[in-house]
């Protein structure tokens, strides 16, 4: 039973991290038509960037703040001069275009900060351990747990109760029609570009004291939000919270069920789905 | 019509002509970058028959690349020291297995077949991790015999770069060949039209699905011989040679080359494997620099190098025409 | 004349939800015959052709194509057995030539679809198969050229010439004239007439423009939302009281009927 809940609390902090990835990525999804390779690199560098701060100033609050503020800026640098050409072309083209800001990235991460792996430890307040079903668990876990709930709760009265949420919600359910309503287009999607990256960011500097820094945590990640997303249905909000509980879960409870099995699961999981719901769970079916 | 045909039979022979004597004049050194550049080529033009003519991005064609030099390396082991058992096993293996999961990704197109693809990919790659007993797990399974091949008292050594560069050449121009009849017969016009417009095919009365089913079965089928020689060429197969980073690695030597034309890939695989060892050679940042060229490609050259000079010629041949 | 009818239609019911998009539409196509559909916008010509093409299935009635029951079968089915659709929407392979666009549909008529063993590039039964198409739709010069670079009249002609590589014993021809100018339009007439006597298809026209229908049409249907609401000869049809005051009274003879 102890195990069974420890299963459930790891399975809900991983979760929760590949909740705040998923969201950015289906969010941009939904309104851009762009799947985005560079997504899990823009977690890694929020990750890195507030490692960074947290040596400057050794204030892990800082990190939280300004890490994904830095990193939305490059973002937003990156869908103006990179991106923006490629709208209207082929999909496969976009897909590699982000796909080589991937590889520009991660690399670029190694040189600047060696391939090493680094540890961010948690800020005093939440550093330590919890008594919990007579075993001690993290607080720090507990801590993204807690805080994944928040911020969804957060971006649901964003994207219900204010402007830019409503257009961006509009938009990621059918494009054309925001065009029609009158969204600007350019504007809205490099919004929408940046707000992604800095949930990504703010993902990767949440995610940085739970696991240890290094250069292929973009690369990981980006796989299993991909499979977050195409199972929750693209550009579905819930979509994207429902696939990262089960990812979460799956994640923990196969570790300790069926440890040879665990890394294949998530790839299961996504060919189920896709060859019985080719849209995903929340997914409009064409 | 027949000087064309003439044309690009003799072109193609010259080619052939041309690496075969290579080696006579090059270090080992060379002849072994140039054996993987030969290698890797038959894999890019593999992965190309889907994505070029096709229009399908598949993200799991390692995976196919992967089982051959798995599957060769089962066979070495444990049933013959053939060369050619080898390839034949590796092929007829790996087109099973494509036309398995190609049954499966067919269903799908665009984004989700380019998930879907990945999806079964990375299933291959974490069979060939975890099931260490008949895998070797993550170190991989060593080829400790290399085939030999006989002819009556004759004896090749594959230990012999040179050798195994020959027959490297002559197992790929072979898989070449193949591609060029598919690409060039009427499946092969199926296989374009499928590409500009899937739904017009369907509504003429043609099954898409069983199209797109038979190009991934032949282009696994490929990718796996390119696999046997790979796995032959490192002494192991290992599971690094089926992760999807290693499709990618397909993607971008297409995309480099162009994948509009018919040996775009393997221009492609050409320099991105020389341009890896000059850059290697200065740092070890290589995938900076792949990235930003191929930044630089999708927004500036998408037709790739060869498609690019290939659509430059033509239109000059244009403009001299009209003068 | 063949006594069962090409096409028959019979009590012909498709709703969307609540909207009755045709109700009650029975009609016949008999081989030969150049027939025409025609009603107001909205009267549900498109949706009358998506459900005899297979795209949608009819919420009631039937569907007999050479006196066999063809209800709801799926596009591939209909077009095995001759019966096919043109779009209205240009819908052709942009990148391929006019000859591989037409050469396409021959392959695939000829079941040589996973024919790997031929070449195209030699002069083969089929190239020629494509090329009598070609020449029957007048685009033999362009044969060569990539199908985007024709002018938007000549690639409604490779749309019809990809229909008729498949041998088809009947042809929905959705709109043909719809955004050519006076030209073109003149030309795709004379067209349809000539392919209707020489290519062995029945065409099953719908138009706007009430000139082309009445000049050749030699049975027209009127549709008006959804029901049927007058049938017979062109000059039967332009006599017709209730089809008059459905186009609005008069403008049959306005549009130089």
């Amino acid at each position: 039973m102890e195990g069974f809940l420890i299963n459930v609390l790891n399975g809900l902090s991983w979760g929760m991290l590949l909740f705040m990835i998923s969201m950015g990525l289906t969010t941009v999804f939904g309104v851009m038509g762009v799947l985005n390779f560079a997504h899990g690199s823009l977690f890694m560098l929020g990750a890195y960037m507030s490692m960074q701060l947290v040596r400057w100033v050794s204030s892990f609050w800082v990190g939280l703040i300004f890490a994904p503020l830095f990193v939305a800026l490059l973002a937003i640098a990156l869908e103006r001069f990179l991106l923006r050409p490629v709208y209207g072309r082929d999909v496969s083209f976009q897909l590699l275009l982000t796909f080589g800001i991937m590889l520009f990235l991660d690399d670029g991460v190694r040189l600047v900060w060696g391939p090493a792996h680094h540890v961010v430890n948690p800020p005093d307040i939440l550093a330590g351990v919890f008594p919990i079903f007579g075993q001690t668990y993290p607080v720090y876990r507990l801590f993204l747990i807690a805080i994944g709930p928040a911020l969804g709760l957060g971006l649901w009265a964003f994207f219900s109760y204010s402007r830019w949420g409503k257009i961006i919600r509009a938009a990621a359910m059918d494009r054309e029609m925001a065009e029609i309503v009158g969204v600007r287009a350019p504007i809205l999607f490099t919004s929408v570009f940046g707000f992604g990256a800095w949930l990504a960011a703010l993902g990767g500097a949440l995610a940085a004291p739970h696991q240890s820094v290094g250069p292929a945590i973009g690369e990981h990640i980006i796989i299993e939000s991909f499979i977050v997303v195409v199972i929750g249905g693209m550009g579905s909000f819930p979509g994207a919270f429902v696939g990262a509980l089960i990812l979460g879960l799956l994640a923990s409870f196969g570790a300790t069920m069926a440890p040879d099995f665990q890394m294949a699961l998530p790839y299961i999981l996504l060919a189920i789905i896709l060859l019985t719901r080719p849209r995903g769970i929340f997914g409009e079916e064409s | 019509m027949f000087g064309v045909l003439n044309k690009n039979f003799l072109t193609g022979l010259l080619i052939v002509v041309f690496l075969a004597l290579a080696p006579l004049v090059l270090t080992t050194h060379w002849i072994i970058i140039l054996t993987e550049i030969i290698i890797m080529s038959l894999y890019a033009m593999s992965f190309n028959l889907l994505f070029g003519y096709t229009g399908l991005l598949s993200f799991g064609q390692a995976g196919f690349f992967g089982a051959g030099a798995y599957f060769s390396a089962l066979t070495l082991a444990h049933f013959t020291s053939s060369f050619w058992v080898c390839v034949a096993v590796g092929v007829i293996g790996t087109a099973l297995l494509a036309f398995v999961i190609g049954w499966f990704c067919v269903r799908l197109d665009e984004i989700y077949f380019a998930i879907l693809t990945l999806g079964f990919g990375m299933m291959l790659f974490t069979l060939a991790h975890n099931w260490r007993s008949v895998t070797g797990g993550s170190d991989g399974l060593t080829i400790l015999t290399l085939p030999v091949l006989t002819f009556s008292s004759y004896r090749l050594e594959l230990f012999n770069p040179k050798i195994f560069y020959w027959l490297s050449l002559i197992t790929v121009s072979l898989g070449i060949v193949v591609l060029r009849q598919v690409v060039n017969s009427p499946f092969g016009l199926l296989l374009t039209a499928t590409r500009e417009n899937s739904q017009r095919v369907s509504f003429v009365g043609q099954n898409v699905r069983t199209v797109r089913l038979v190009a991934f079965t032949i282009a696994g089928a490929l990718a796996g011989m390119a696999g046997v020689l790979f796995g032959l060429f490192n002494r192991i197969a290992s599971p690094e040679m089926l992760h999807w980073s290693f499709s990618g690695k397909a993607v971008l030597m297409t995309i480099l080359g162009g994948s509009g034309v018919f040996l775009g890939p393997a221009v492609g695989t050409s320099i991105f494997f020389v341009l890896e060892h000059f850059i290697t050679s200065y740092t070890t940042n290589w995938m900076i620099f792949l990235g930003a060229i191929l930044i630089a490609l999708v927004l500036l050259f998408p037709m790739g190098v060869l498609g690019t000079a290939a659509s430059f010629i033509s239109k000059q041949r244009g403009v001299m025409k009209h003068e | 004349m063949n006594n069962t009818p090409l096409l028959e239609i019979k009590n012909l019911h498709k709703n969307f939800g609540k909207f009755q998009a045709l109700h009650g539409v029975s009609l016949t196509v008999s081989e030969g015959c150049l027939t025409a559909l025609i009603g107001p916008n909205g009267a549900g010509k498109t949706t009358f052709y998506n459900v005899v093409s297979g795209r949608y299935k009819p919420s009631g009635g039937r569907v007999y194509f050479q006196g066999k029951d063809v209800t709801g079968a799926p596009t591939h089915k209909l077009v095995g057995l001759g019966l096919l659709r043109s779009f209205q929407i240009t819908n052709i392979f942009p990148k391929l030539t006019v000859l591989e666009n037409v050469l396409t549909p021959v392959i695939i008529h000829n079941g040589k679809s996973f024919s790997l063993l031929n070449s195209l590039r030699r002069k083969t039964d089929l190239r020629e198969q494509a090329e009598q198409i070609l020449d029957m739709v007048g685009l033999t010069r362009y044969a060569n050229r990539s199908a985007s670079t024709l002018a938007y009249g000549d690639k409604r002609l490779v749309e019809i010439a990809i229909a008729l590589a498949r041998k088809p014993k009947l042809v929905l021809l959705d709109e043909p004239t719809a955004g050519m100018n006076p030209e073109e339009t003149e030309r795709i007439i004379h067209l349809i007439k000539d392919l209707s006597t020489r290519s062995g298809a029945t065409f099953f026209i719908t138009e706007h423009d009430m000139k082309v229908v009445f000049s050749i049409a030699q049975r027209i249907f009127v549709l008006n939302q959804g029901r049927p609401l007058a049938e017979g000869t062109p000059d039967e049809i332009r006599a017709n009281r209730f089809v008059r005051e459905a186009y609005l009274g008069g403008s049959l003879d306005a549009r130089g009927a």
